[in-house]
C-alpha cells in the first residue's frame, strides 16, 4: 500500500450549543442572574491521519461523536477548534467557493438511503445532477452515458433510470446512494453507518460493493460503524471512540489480537458470537455519562476497573504501544495493566 | 419429547385483510417449546417474526386475523379462549418484552406504581405485598439502590436501564413463557450482552420458557437451545442452536450464514444472496425461496416444500434435502 496521507485530522473539536433562546439561558445563583450556555461536547480533540487506499474505521457507542466527526470533517459541520488538511492542504476554513474543487474529490453516504434520495426526482436525475454541478461542460450524451456507467458499476440496472427512489428496495436505494456519490470521481467517501439499516444479505452485497470499488479505482473510505464484525472484516485500520474523544486506533490485526484500551477491551469482548455458549463479556459498570458533563481526566475513568486518582484528574494523550497501535490510557502508559 | 410442551403451535396461519384481497404474514407455522425451553426466532425484516409473536399472544391488530391452526399454551387452547381470559394470560402466564421499552412503560407513572397495579390486575394481595414483589423483581435484574429507583419516572433512566425495568415487569406474575421481540437491538453491544445474559440467567433460574425473535443470528446463537428460521411468513428450517447456526442445511439458512463476515476471512469477499426477499404478494409459487435460490430445480417451483427431519436433529423445507 502507498503510504501517503490523503486526510489529515488535527486535535478536532465540535461542541454544539443546545442552550436555547436567550431567556432559556439565565440561571439564578448566587443572588443574581447569570446567562448560562449548555454545549453538547460532542467531539473533543481527535487526531489522525488517512492513508490513500485504506480503510479506516471508527466505532464506538451510540451517542460517542461518530457521525458528528464524519460530518465536520466533511465541512457539514464548521469545528470549534482544529484542523482538517486534504493532500497537505489545510481545507476547514476555506470559504465555499475555495472548497468547490474539493466537494469532488470528497463524497459522503449515509445510513437512511431514503432520507437522502430526494424522493421527487428520477434516478436518472439524482445522478445527473452531481455531474452537471461539478462538470457543467460535460454534454447531454456524455452525462447519460456516465450514468448508466455508474449505475452498471453499483449493479442497478440502467433501464431502471427514470424510476423513482420509492419503487426500488433499501439495498437498492443504497447502491444508488453510492452511484450519487461515485458520479463525480472522488477519492475519498465518508460513510456513515451505510448498512446499518439493511437485512444481513443485503449488507452483504453492499460491503463486497464498496470492497470492489475501492480496489478498481483506489478510493479511500472512512467507515463509520458500530458493527464490530463489519468492521473487522472491511478495515485496515480502527479508530475507537468513547464520549468523543479517541481512546484507541490500531492495525487491524493489533486491534483484534490484542486490545490495549480497557474499554475497547470491553467492547471487542462484548461482540456477539456465533456459536458462543452464553456470555463471558466484561462488564462494565455505571451509564455513559453525558457528553453535556464530561468527566474529568480521563472520561472513561468512571467506569474503567483500572482506574486511579491521576486517571480522574489527567486526561491520557494518545501514545504509541507496539508498532501498529496509539492508546490513550495512563494504565497502559504505566504498564500497570494485566496482558 | 416425553412431557407435554408448554407451547404448541400448529399451522398457524395470520393474515391481513388489504384492500386488494388478503396478504398471508404467517403461513403455517408449526413448532413446540418444553417448559423452561428457549427458542429462538431468526430472519430477516418483513419475514413474519413479530407477527408471530403477537400471533402467539392472540394479539394480532387488524387488519390482521388468526385464519387457521391451533396454539395450546398449558393445555388450553388459546384461538378458542374469551378474551377476559386471554388478558389472564398475558402478562400472568406469558410476558412480553419489545425493543422500544417504552411501549412497555408509561412515561407519567412512576416505575413503582406501574410495577404495582400490574401485579394487582392479576392477583388479590395487599399492595405492601405486591411492593415487596415489585422489589424482588427490581433485585433480580441488578438495578442498585432498588428502593429509591421504585420512585422515579422512566425518563430517570438509561436505555439499557429502562430494558431492565422491563424485564422485572414481566417477571413480576412468575410467568412460564417470555417472548422478546428484538429486545436488544436498540441498545450497544456491551449493554446488549448485560441484557442477554441476564434475560438467559433469569430463564435458567426461575425455569421460565423464552422466545427470542431477532434479526441477529449470533445473538440467538448465544442464548436459545433451538433456532427457527423464517423466510416470507414461513419456517424454513428449525433445530438445535449448534446446528442452525454451525451447519445448516436450508440453502437460504446456509445463504444467510455465509453472508456474516464472522465467517469468512478479513477482507474477502461474502456470500451474497441474490436478490431479495419478495414482499408479501409476490411469494412465488411452490418454495417460498425458490426465485433466490442457486439449487433450485423444477420441483421447487411447483410445490411447496413440506418442514420435514432431515440430518442432526433439523426440521429444513426443501426438496432438494434428503
Ligand atoms: N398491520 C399490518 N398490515 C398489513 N401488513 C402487515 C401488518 N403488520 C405486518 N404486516 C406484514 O406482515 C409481514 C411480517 O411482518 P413482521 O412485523 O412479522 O416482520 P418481522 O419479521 O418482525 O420484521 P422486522 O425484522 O422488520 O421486525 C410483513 O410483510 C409486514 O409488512
Ligand atoms: N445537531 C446537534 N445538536 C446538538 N447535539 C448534537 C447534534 N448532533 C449530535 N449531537 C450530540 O452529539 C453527541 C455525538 O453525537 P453523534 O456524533 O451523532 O454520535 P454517534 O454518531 O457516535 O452516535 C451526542 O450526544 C448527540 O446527541
Ligand atoms: S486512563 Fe485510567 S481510567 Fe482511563 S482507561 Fe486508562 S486506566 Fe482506565
Ligand atoms: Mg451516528
Ligand atoms: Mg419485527
Amino acid at each position: 500500500m502507498n503510504t501517503d496521507t490523503l486526510v489529515s485530522i488535527r486535535d478536532l473539536h465540535k461542541h454544539f450549543d443546545i442552550s436555547g433562546g436567550w431567556l432559556d439561558q439565565l440561571r439564578f445563583t448566587g443572588g443574581r442572574f447569570a446567562r448560562r450556555k449548555t454545549l453538547v461536547q460532542a467531539v473533543n480533540g481527535v487526531s489522525f491521519d488517512i492513508m490513500e487506499g485504506e480503510t479506516v474505521s471508527v466505532v464506538g457507542e451510540s451517542g460517542c461523536g461518530k457521525s458528528t466527526l464524519a460530518r465536520t470533517v466533511m465541512r457539514l459541520y464548521p469545528p470549534q477548534a482544529g484542523e482538517v488538511h486534504y493532500r497537505g492542504r489545510r481545507i476547514d476554513h476555506l470559504s465555499r467557493e475555495q472548497f468547490k474543487p474539493y466537494r469532488t474529490r470528497m463524497q459522503m453516504i449515509f445510513q437512511d438511503p431514503y432520507a437522502s434520495l430526494n424522493p421527487r426526482m428520477r434516478v436518472r436525475q439524482i445522478l445527473e445532477e452531481p455531474i452537471r454541478f461539478h462538470r457543467p461542460k460535460t454534454s447531454g450524451s456524455e452525462v447519460l452515458d456516465r450514468v448508466a456507467e455508474i449505475m452498471q458499476q453499483v449493479g442497478v440496472d440502467p433501464e431502471w433510470r427514470e424510476r423513482y427512489p420509492h419503487e426500488f428496495s433499501g439495498g437498492q436505494r443504497q447502491r444508488i446512494s453510492i452511484a450519487r456519490a461515485l458520479a463525480v470521481d472522488p477519492e475519498f467517501i465518508v460513510a456513515d453507518e451505510p448498512i446499518a439499516a439493511l437485512d444481513v444479505s443485503i449488507q452483504a452485497q453492499i460491503l463486497n460493493l464498496m470492497m470492489d470499488l475501492q480496489e478498481k479505482r483506489r478510493l479511500t473510505y472512512l467507515f463509520i460503524s458500530h458493527d464490530l464484525s463489519v468492521v473487522a472484516h472491511i478495515s485496515n485500520r480502527v479508530a475507537v471512540m468513547y464520549l468523543g474523544t479517541l481512546c484507541e486506533l490500531a492495525a487491524i490485526d493489533a486491534l483484534f489480537d490484542r486490545p490495549r484500551h480497557p474499554y475497547t477491551q470491553a467492547l471487542l469482548s462484548a461482540i456477539p458470537r456465533l456459536g458462543a455458549k452464553g456470555f463471558q463479556h466484561q462488564r462494565l459498570t455505571g451509564d455513559v455519562p453525558t457528553p453535556i458533563d464530561l468527566p474529568s481526566g480521563c472520561v472513561f475513568h468512571g467506569r474503567c476497573p483500572h482506574a486511579n486518582d491521576r486517571c480522574a484528574r489527567e486526561v491520557p494523550t494518545l501514545r504509541p504501544q507496539g508498532q501498529e497501535t496509539l492508546v490513550a490510557c495512563h494504565g497502559v502508559a504505566e504498564g500497570r495493566l494485566p496482558d | 419429547m416425553d412431557r407435554q410442551p408448554l407451547l404448541s403451535v400448529r399451522d398457524l396461519e395470520i393474515r391481513f385483510r388489504m384492500r386488494h384481497g388478503d396478504l398471508t404474514a404467517v403461513n403455517r407455522v408449526s413448532f413446540d417449546l418444553a417448559r423452561g425451553d428457549r427458542l429462538g426466532i431468526v430472519g430477516e425484516s418483513g419475514a413474519g417474526k413479530s407477527v408471530t409473536g403477537f400471533g402467539i399472544l392472540n394479539l394480532v391488530s387488524k387488519p390482521g386475523y388468526i385464519a387457521g391452526g391451533r396454539l395450546l399454551f398449558e393445555g388450553r387452547e388459546l384461538t378458542a379462549l374469551p378474551e377476559e381470559d386471554l388478558r389472564q394470560i398475558r402478562g400472568n402466564r406469558i410476558s412480553m418484552i419489545f425493543q422500544d421499552p417504552m411501549m412497555t412503560l408509561n412515561p407519567v407513572l412512576t416505575i413503582g406504581t406501574q410495577m404495582v397495579e400490574t401485579i394487582l390486575a392479576h392477583r388479590a394481595i395487599s399492595r405492601a405485598e405486591a411492593t415487596a414483589i415489585a422489589l424482588d423483581r427490581i433485585r433480580k435484574v441488578a438495578i442498585p439502590s432498588p428502593q429509591k429507583r421504585l420512585q422515579q419516572y422512566p425518563h430517570e433512566f438509561s436505555g439499557g436501564m429502562r430494558q431492565r425495568i422491563v424485564i422485572a415487569i414481566a417477571l413480576l406474575n412468575s410467568p412460564a413463557l417470555i417472548i422478546a421481540d428484538e429486545p436488544t437491538t436498540a441498545l450497544d453491544v456491551t449493554i446488549q450482552a448485560d441484557i442477554l445474559e441476564l434475560l438467559l440467567g433469569l430463564c435458567q433460574s426461575e425455569k421460565m420458557g423464552l422466545i427470542l425473535i431477532t434479526h441477529d443470528l449470533a445473538v440467538v446463537s448465544q442464548v436459545a437451545e433451538r433456532i427457527a428460521v423464517m423466510y416470507a411468513g414461513t419456517i424454513v428450517e428449525i433445530g438445535p442452536t449448534a446446528q442452525v447456526a454451525g451447519n445448516p442445511q436450508h440453502p437460504y439458512t446456509r445463504g444467510l450464514l455465509g453472508a456474516l463476515p464472522q465467517r469468512v476471512p478479513r477482507g474477502g469477499r461474502l456470500n451474497q444472496i441474490p436478490g431479495m426477499m419478495p414482499t408479501l404478494t409476490r411469494v412465488p409459487e411452490g418454495c417460498p425461496f425458490s426465485n433466490r435460490c442457486t439449487l433450485c430445480e423444477e420441483v421447487c417451483r411447483r410445490r411447496v416444500p413440506p418442514l420435514e427431519p432431515k440430518a442432526a436433529g433439523c426440521l429444513a423445507a426443501c426438496h432438494l434435502l434428503d
